[in-house]
Parts: C-alpha cells; sequence; structure tokens
C-alpha cells in the first residue's frame, strides 16, 4: 500500500512538473478569416483583431477599455502653435519580432514610420499597389490624403509630420489599426526577393504577438515576443480559432475549447450567465442606430414635427424586441462610452398623448410617411424591420400612416444619401477612431449632405460648434463644444437616437486581464490564464 | 470504349462553358454591388469607387468581362479574391482537401452502414425492423442539416461530451500540411494522439454529412434488393438448398448493386452541396463554408471559379461512375 501511495505521489509530482513547462496557450474563438494580415488594406474588425492588435503597434494607442489615446511608439510630441505640425518622438529600443521567416538586424526608427504611412499615401511608392486590387480603405476614408503636407525624417527618432489644416483627431486616426507601423527592414528584404504579397500573409511587426502561421480559415497561431518592449506576456501562445457559428462558438467555450469568444447570440446570453464555468462583460458598444429624418422636406423641416415623432417612439419596446434587452435606448448621437458624451441630456420620453398634441399644435394632420428599414443585420440593428415594424405602430396611435420600405443593402446605402429621398431612413453608425468628430462631424455636419448625413441636416450653429471642436487641441475645451453640440443636436431632432447594442463578451471564469475595448477591438496582451 | 470516352469528353466541354456563362451572369444579377459593399456604410466618393471599379475591371463591358475571364480560366487563371487579393485557385487547393476528406468519410459511412440496413429491410420486409429502418431513413432524409448538425453538438459534444465540438483536430498539435488530409498528416506527423484528434474531430460532421446519402442508399437498396429477391434465380437457388448469407450476400446483392452504385455516384453531388452547410456548421476549414462566406461578401472571382472547379469535379466524377458501371455490369459495355 504505500509503494503505491509513493507511486501516485512520483506520478503526481512528475506531471505537475511536466505541468509547469507547459506553455500557456490562450485560444480565442474568433467569429471568421482575417481577410488578409495588412491593417492599412481593410476595414473589417475580424482582420484588425487578427493582425493589428496581435503582431503591430501604432504611434499612439488607445488606453486599455477607452477612447482616449496614449503614447504608442511614438514616446511623446509636440504640436506647432499653428496647430499645424506635428513632431513625435520615437521610444528608443523597441525590438521587432524575429520568427522563423525573418530576424530583424536593428530596432524602430523614423524610417518604419516614414514608411508605413507612406505607402498608403504616395502612388509613386513601390508598395502603394502592391496587392492587386488592394486599396488603403481607411486611409483614403478618414481624409489623409487632402489632410497631410509631408512627412519627414528629423533624426533617426524623430519624424514631423505636417498637415494642411488644422485638425485635432489627426492623433486619434493614428492610433487606428491602418496606422500600424510595419518594418522597412523586412518590407526592403521581401522586395528584394519578388515576395511582396507576404507582407500581407506574413506579418512582422514590434507588437506583444509575433505571427506563426495561418491555416485558412481554421486557426491563426502567434505566439509572445519575448522582447516585447511593453514587458513580456503572461500567455505563451496566443491561438485564433475561426468558428463562424455563433452557437458553435458557445458550445466550444462551454467544453473548454477556448477561452473567450465574441459576439453570442443574444437568446444564449442567459444561459452563459448561468453557466458556473463562465464569466460575461458587458458594455455599450461604439455605435448608435438612428432614424434620420428628410430635414429639407415638409413637414419634416420643422423641429417640432420631429420633436413630436421621437416622443411617439417607444424605445425600450425596440430594445426589448429586436435585442433582448442586449442593448440601451441612446439618447445622444454619440455613445456613452466615448469622451464628451453628456449625460445630462434628457431623452424624449414616451408619450404618445403629448405626441399626437404637438402634432396637432405643428398644423400637422393626415400624415402619411415612408420609414426605411435596411435589409441586413448590423452591430447597431439587428433586425431593422422589426423595429420598422414597431415604429409603424408607434406612429399609428398618433395617427401617422408609415409604409415600410426597403432595399438591397447597397442600394439602400446610395439611395439613402438622395436629398430628394421620401422618407426617414433607419441606419447607424460604428465608430472608427473613438473621437466625437468621428460622429458629430462625419454624420451630421453641413459637408456630408448628400452623403453620410442621412438627415440633410444643416445646422449653422450645429456646424460651427464642430468645427471648432475640430480644430481646437484641447481636449477639455474640445470636451465643452461638444457637449454644446449634443445639446443642439437634441433641441432640433434631425434623428430619432434608436439604441447602442451592447458588447457582450463571454469566456471562461479563469480568464483574467481581458479589458473589453469601447472601439470593439478585441486585444489579447495582458490577458492570463489562472488555475 | 475509346470512342464512349472521347464523345463523353465532348459534351463535356459545352456543358463547361455553359456552367461558366451560368456561374458569371447568376451573381451578377444579384442585387448589390461588390465596390460599395467594400466600404459598407462609410460613404465612398464616386471618384474613388470608379477608381477601384476600374482596378478590377467591372467598368469594361460584362461580355468582355467574360470573355477575359474564361480567357484565363483556360489558362488556369481563376481570378484574384476581391476581398482577400489572393489567387482563387491557391485558396481553392489549400481548402479542397478538407472537402474531401469529409466527404469520403461520409459516403464510406452512408455505403457501410446503409447498404446492410437496405438489405436487412428487404429481408424483412414488412416486419417492425423493416419499417423503423425505413422510417428512420425518411426522417434522415428530411431533416434539415443545420438542425442536425447543431443537435448532435449540443448532446454528444455539449452534454455527453463524446466528441470535441468543431474544427479538424485538436489545437494542441500543430503540424505541416503535406497531404491535405488529417488523417493522414496526423500520421506522418508522428506526434501522439493526433491520429485519434483527427479521427474523432470526424466523427459528427461524417455523420450529419452521410446522413441524407444513408437515407437514399438503404432505400435504393432496399427496393433494388425486393426485386431481385422475386427473380427466378433466387427462387432457384432457395429450392437449390443454399443457405440463406449465399442467397443473400451472393446471387441477390451483387445483382442488386447496379442502380445502388448509380445512386451512390449521384450522391456525390448531393454531398458537395451539403458540404456547404455541414462545414459552415463544424467550422470546418473546405470550399463550402469558403463559398458562403464570399457570396455574403459578393466576391466574384471567388464564387463564379469555386462553381466553376466544383461543376467540373462533379463531371468528372460522374463520368468516372459510366466508366466503373462497365466494369461491375459486364453487360453494359460502352
Amino acid at each position: 500500500m504505500k509503494k503505491l501511495t509513493t507511486l501516485f505521489a512520483a506520478t503526481a509530482l512528475a506531471t505537475l512538473m511536466a505541468g509547469t513547462a507547459w506553455s500557456k496557450t490562450f485560444v480565442y474563438c474568433s467569429e471568421g478569416s482575417p481577410e488578409g494580415f495588412d491593417p492599412g488594406l481593410y476595414t473589417a474588425g475580424t482582420t484588425f483583431d487578427a493582425a493589428a492588435h496581435t503582431v503591430y503597434n501604432r504611434l499612439l494607442e488607445f488606453k486599455k477599455g477607452t477612447t482616449e489615446t496614449e503614447p504608442g511608439l511614438a514616446e511623446s510630441w509636440t504640436i506647432s502653435d499653428d496647430g499645424l505640425e506635428y513632431t513625435f518622438k520615437l521610444r528608443p529600443g523597441v525590438k521587432f519580432q524575429t520568427t522563423e521567416f525573418f530576424t530583424p538586424s536593428r530596432e524602430l526608427n523614423a524610417d518604419d514610420v516614414i514608411f508605413s504611412l507612406e505607402r498608403q499615401w504616395k502612388s509613386d511608392n513601390a508598395w502603394h499597389g502592391y496587392v492587386t486590387g488592394g486599396s488603403w480603405e481607411y486611409f483614403a476614408g478618414m481624409g489623409l490624403p487632402e489632410l497631410l503636407e509631408s512627412i519627414e525624417k528629423v533624426d533617426d527618432m524623430t519624424v514631423k509630420i505636417k498637415l494642411k489644416r488644422k485638425e485635432a483627431p489627426f492623433l486619434a486616426n493614428l492610433a487606428m489599426p491602418f496606422a500600424s507601423i510595419m518594418s522597412k527592414e523586412y518590407a526592403d528584404k521581401l522586395q528584394a526577393e519578388g515576395k511582396m504579397n507576404q507582407l500581407n500573409q506574413m506579418p512582422l511587426g514590434t507588437g506583444p504577438f509575433s505571427f506563426v502561421g495561418y491555416q485558412q480559415d481554421a486557426v491563426i497561431r502567434y505566439k509572445a515576443h519575448p522582447d516585447y518592449w511593453g514587458g513580456k506576456q503572461k500567455i505563451d501562445d496566443l491561438v485564433f480559432s475561426i468558428t463562424t457559428d455563433a452557437a458553435v462558438r458557445f458550445q466550444k467555450l462551454q467544453a473548454g475549447e477556448c477561452h473567450l469568444m465574441p459576439y453570442p447570440n443574444a437568446a444564449d446570453v442567459e444561459a452563459m450567465k448561468a453557466d458556473p464555468n463562465l464569466k460575461v462583460m458587458e458594455q455599450a458598444g461604439l455605435n448608435v442606430a438612428y432614424l434620420a429624418y428628410n430635414t429639407t422636406q415638409a413637414p419634416f423641416d420643422k423641429p417640432e414635427v420631429r420633436k413630436a415623432l421621437n416622443k411617439a417612439i417607444n424605445k425600450q419596446a425596440i430594445v426589448d424586441a429586436v435585442f433582448q434587452g442586449q442593448a440601451t435606448p441612446a439618447s445622444n448621437p454619440i455613445p456613452p462610452t466615448m469622451w464628451s458624451y453628456d449625460d445630462t441630456i434628457a431623452d424624449d420620453t414616451y408619450e404618445p398623448e403629448v405626441a399626437k398634441k404637438m402634432l396637432e399644435d405643428a398644423g400637422v394632420k393626415d400624415l402619411s410617411m415612408k420609414v426605411w428599414a435596411m435589409p441586413v443585420a448590423r452591430p447597431y440593428m439587428l433586425n431593422a424591420r422589426r423595429a420598422a415594424e414597431l415604429m409603424q405602430a408607434d406612429f399609428a396611435k398618433v395617427g401617422v400612416k408609415v409604409e415600410i420600405v426597403s432595399y438591397e443593402w447597397a442600394e439602400y446605402l446610395e439611395k439613402s444619401k438622395d436629398k430628394a429621398r421620401d422618407g426617414a431612413v433607419i441606419l447607424g453608425w460604428t465608430g472608427d477612431n473613438g473621437d466625437p468628430d468621428n460622429f458629430l462631424d462625419t454624420l451630421l455636419g453641413c459637408d456630408a449632405v448628400g452623403g453620410n448625413n442621412r438627415a440633410q441636416w444643416c445646422n449653422k450653429e450645429f456646424d460651427d460648434l464642430v468645427t471648432k471642436a475640430k480644430e481646437a487641441s484641447d481636449v477639455a475645451e474640445r470636451t465643452k463644444l461638444y457637449q454644446q453640440a449634443q445639446a443642439v443636436f437634441k433641441k432640433e431632432a434631425p434623428w430619432a437616437t434608436l439604441d447602442h447594442s451592447l458588447s457582450i463578451v463571454p469566456m471562461r471564469k479563469n480568464v483574467e486581464g481581458f479589458v473589453q475595448s469601447p472601439l470593439g477591438d478585441f486585444a489579447f496582451d495582458g490577458v492570463d490564464i489562472v488555475e | 470504349m475509346f470512342r464512349f470516352l472521347l464523345g463523353r469528353l465532348a459534351v463535356l466541354i459545352p456543358t463547361f462553358i455553359g456552367v461558366s456563362i451560368i456561374a458569371f451572369s447568376f451573381i451578377r444579377l444579384l442585387p448589390g454591388d461588390p465596390v460599395a459593399l467594400l466600404s459598407g456604410e462609410r460613404v465612398m466618393s464616386p471618384e474613388r469607387h470608379a477608381e477601384i471599379s476600374h482596378q478590377l475591371g467591372f467598368d469594361r463591358h460584362i461580355v468582355v468581362q467574360y470573355l477575359d475571364y474564361l480567357w484565363g480560366v483556360l489558362h488556369g487563371d481563376f481570378g484574384i479574391s476581391i476581398v482577400t487579393k489572393k489567387p482563387v485557385i491557391d485558396q481553392f487547393l489549400e481548402l479542397f482537401p478538407a472537402t474531401v476528406e469529409l466527404s469520403l468519410c461520409a459516403i464510406i459511412f452512408a455505403v457501410v452502414v446503409g447498404i446492410p440496413a437496405g438489405v436487412i429491410a428487404a429481408i424483412k420486409r414488412g416486419s417492425i425492423l423493416d419499417q423503423l429502418i425505413m422510417g428512420t431513413a425518411l426522417v434522415g432524409f428530411s431533416m434539415p442539416i443545420f438542425w442536425w448538425g447543431l443537435l448532435l453538438i449540443i448532446v454528444v459534444s455539449g452534454i455527453l461530451q463524446w466528441t470535441p465540438v468543431s474544427g479538424r483536430i485538436s489545437l494542441m498539435f500543430f503540424f505541416p500540411s503535406v497531404t491535405g488530409f488529417m488523417l493522414i498528416d496526423s500520421l506522418l506527423s508522428g506526434q501522439e494522439g493526433a491520429f485519434g484528434s483527427a479521427f474523432s474531430h470526424l466523427i459528427l460532421p461524417t455523420i450529419v454529412l452521410g446522413t441524407i446519402p444513408l437515407a437514399v442508399i438503404a432505400r435504393q437498396t432496399r427496393s433494388a434488393m425486393l426485386e431481385v429477391l422475386s427473380e427466378d434465380y433466387v427462387r432457384t437457388a432457395r429450392a437449390k438448398g443454399l443457405p440463406t448469407f449465399r442467397v443473400v450476400g451472393i446471387h441477390a446483392l451483387r445483382n442488386a448493386m447496379i442502380p445502388v452504385v448509380t445512386t451512390i455516384g449521384l450522391q456525390i453531388g448531393v454531398m458537395l452541396a451539403g458540404a456547404i452547410l455541414t462545414e459552415t456548421i463544424f467550422s470546418w476549414p473546405g470550399i463550402g463554408k469558403w463559398m458562403v462566406d464570399s457570396v455574403f461578401r459578393r466576391d466574384y472571382a471567388v464564387i463564379q471559379g469555386g462553381l466553376l472547379i466544383i461543376a467540373a469535379v462533379i463531371m468528372l466524377v460522374n463520368l468516372a461512375v459510366d466508366l466503373l458501371y462497365g466494369l461491375i455490369n459486364p453487360r453494359i459495355r460502352h
């Protein structure tokens, strides 16, 4: 018997020791395949999670869990008094990853920064068209080609970027995935060997994890970058197990085949919360869904009519029916996780009787209108048709007849831009860079009429405020201006703000250190598995 | 025989061109502009839209686009994915072995279970066993694959925890792909437990994908057997006093197999269609899942290239079945 006990003890010890030698592998059941590994070429969050947040860093980074920026590869920066010149001091001693496919001979310097941005900007750069049919969507989408004057190397560790006009959100743009900093040395080697495409297939950067391999549509493997400037990660290996079906992701999470999953089915969330092996994090997403009236057409050109209709919509009922509670009714055009969000603004309360009276006072009788419902589910609006039907019923109570219309998605986006459009449009937005400008000016500014501004709403007071805020570089001052803009928005009511969906992240109980990003990113630096 | 083969090949060429025209034009009939979808809610300026359309060649006349495409295909160039910017053929070759492996396992499963089930049902015609087998086959045939797959995952993987939920092999194992067939690659890797892991990952998808062919094969076997069992030579064999297993196993089954082999051949096309759903449920990295993703993204090059290659594969399989037919049944000589 004693012998047996000794044997058990020895086995246990051996197992334990073997256990300590095991590498710590974190498995993320991701929702789809990355389109590629060059974050500049793509716009999908799935791609950014796989490429930008693992392998790369940027000059500035978003402070974990916020939409504020902090120093990344740039240790510090100064802005000239006229707001046109940004001088970035690079962080010294930043090492690129050493992988099976490349061994770097030098640390990060100004050449890498200039290479990473210029390849997206200048059409005569050899890397500008290195992928057939590739385009620099975000670089163009954030307006950088028109904004940039020059990018210069001051010395090895200093880069100066000159702008054509003042634009405060520029710094936040530099923290976006497309502005990831690559190794020029690696790119030069690929170019010399005639293998430029490899930059989009085998990425190499300064980030917390180095790329090991990708098996298409199945698995992406990374390992911790041992010389990461932010310190080595607690986990040794990071694996993305691509699982497109949300119900299957949940099963894998329950079976312990993965540690964390994105985008659960709303219907599964209760079961997840009840499972003793799981925990669930939730946060309002950086998005908003809205109903945009066409403010150029009568009677929707009158704020009091729009205001009355807003009071007729039972938002809570929409949130309950469409999201099964996994969303919050929206009162402002920007989400509550965004800096400058004004929580003192009172939302339009649901009062059909009052709404009816307000419409009568405004001289509106026998109104019939169209409500456009998107044909696809988006994170901010899972079922626009259902939402439109609920609004139809709500509006009927105040004597307004609604016809619901819909088009194929690309056509819907195109037609809804039309200034002469008939009807109010359900649509929404997911933030790009965490800057309020990316909502308030992009969606409601006068320049965006006929484009992103689906309400076709050009209000001088509002536009002056957001333009001023865009040019100011002091965050406190910008916050004040944006709060004033939100008040104008509420008074004028170009939209009925509908909801901000919740971003829900279920994970195993033993996962520690994961911080939910309001930008919707899934980044695994700082994550640990405790036993 | 040679003339027969030539004749069949001559039919294949117009069929292939027909499929290419359908694949090319039908996806363009779907509403949805692939260039606009690239930017989603973000409004793309008309200049930028035109620039990208030009890069992708969408601004040319549709006939020119088609002829250009066909010319490329004849040279082995199936175009480049709009989304991943990778050559379609490279992606196909990387993913196809996974689909073949799953389909082969499913057809083996369907044959190994379906034929004996059909034979037993025929012998015990009218019995409770017959009704049970045929009833189950009817349910199997009518079951929506998506629902059946999720049900199996929830019960077998979730509650009983007998098999892994999805994927091709446990993430613990990591080795380079040699043949693309996980069962073979896992053996070649020499890693302990790798083969077992690959095998256990195959079980549920095999059952799900094999269910419909199994039901069809069992029903076909039963009816073919019933027909053969009433033939005179079977009665003679019985009258000679041969044991039942010899009568059924040798005299009857061999003759009953002819229509069953045809059915099995036809099921391969059904299988590739079923693979689309099965692969999506089980996160199986094959061509089915790849095609579904591409339809949502309006990735023209992938959809038309994938359709064309799959059609070519099915045509070749059918040709092979025709040729096999003659081998099994010496009376049919082409």
